[in-house]
């Protein structure tokens, strides 16, 4: 029946995700150990970005816990959502980071240390802010809605939508997107006109 | 934790406060902007889970405002990169703590 090179099962990816999602309809992996998983690397990522005392590798771990959240998306069966964030954050706003890091000679640590003077209150900060949603979120629980079915859209669906209902903030995001290239491009070459005149 | 929901919100929330603390304590200015990308992926993870596991996905509202937000998230990025290789040029400093005077 099953395929020799697939240990005797059809189809091994189908029947894992088969058992995760099953498992995960009756509560016992409560969503499965690949969101665990995923979950590591896009929180591991996201604390060395923040924590890396080389800004080089820092902009490497950023990429890291985008790529993390991107697979996040996938798993939420937002495979759109997924492939525009691995486009625009992995492949364009990592790269903008590094060259902004470079070209800020950022790579060279400071003597003062990386943290600033007042980082304690920082620190206790966001230390609040994720106890508060942390508290809400657990005590929100039994509101939460839950639907298993798997939504199946597809991208002429999100094609249909971006040009019809929402057509007009396609439009603004697109004059956004115009309007922010052209001004980051003059801004970051204003020293030059200065030394023109 | 039965609803999965709760496991991404949970996510979500841990990543915000990452970004918010490495925006708050960081000197580097270039730091500043990635904990603020950080926390704008955090509430697109939280947009993307709501319109999974919210009812009516065939409208595709929280797709479209994760979409849209990536895209403004992108243009910040942009002009927020520019801004700090621009103050670098004038102060030869990209620490938000030396940064400390409106006209050059």
């Amino acid at each position: 029946m099953g395929h020799p090179l697939y240990f005797g099962y059809e189809h091994p990816w189908r029947e894992f995700d088969r058992f995760l999602r099953e498992s995960a309809g009756k509560g016992r992996l409560a969503v499965g150990i690949v969101f665990y998983l995923i979950s590591a690397v896009a929180v591991g990522g996201a604390l060395a970005a923040v924590l890396l005392k080389n800004l080089v590798h820092c902009a490497l771990a950023l990429t890291v816990a985008f790529l993390g959240l991107a697979l996040l998306f996938l798993q939420l069966d937002a495979q759109f959502a997924g492939f525009a964030q691995i486009l625009v954050y992995v492949g364009a706003v990592a790269i903008l980071v590094v060259f902004a890091i470079l070209l800020t000679r950022g790579s060279d640590l400071p003597k003062e240390g990386v943290f600033s003077k007042s980082w304690v209150v920082g620190l206790a900060i966001a230390a609040a802010v994720f106890a508060v949603l942390g508290w809400v979120v657990l005590q929100a629980g039994p509101w939460l809605p839950n639907e298993t079915a798997v939504p199946a859209v597809t991208v002429n669906q999100i094609g249909q939508a971006l040009m019809g209902r929402y057509v007009l903030p396609l439009e603004i995001v697109a004059v956004l997107l115009t309007a922010a290239l052209l001004g980051a491009v003059i801004v970051a070459m204003h020293e030059k006109e200065g030394t023109k005149q | 934790m039965t609803n999965p929901l709760t496991g991404y919100l949970l996510v979500a929330a841990l990543l915000f406060a990452i970004g918010l603390a490495g925006a708050l304590t960081r000197r580097n200015a270039i730091l500043v902007l990635i904990g603020i990308e950080l926390m704008l992926n955090a509430a697109n993870l939280n947009l993307i889970a709501f319109w999974r596991y919210g009812p009516h996905p065939e409208m595709l509202t929280g797709m479209m405002f994760a979409i849209f937000s990536i895209a403004v998230a992108a243009a910040e990025a942009a002009v927020g990169l520019g801004l700090v290789i621009s103050i670098y040029r004038h102060a030869k400093t990209t620490d938000v703590e030396q940064m400390n005077r409106m006209k050059g």
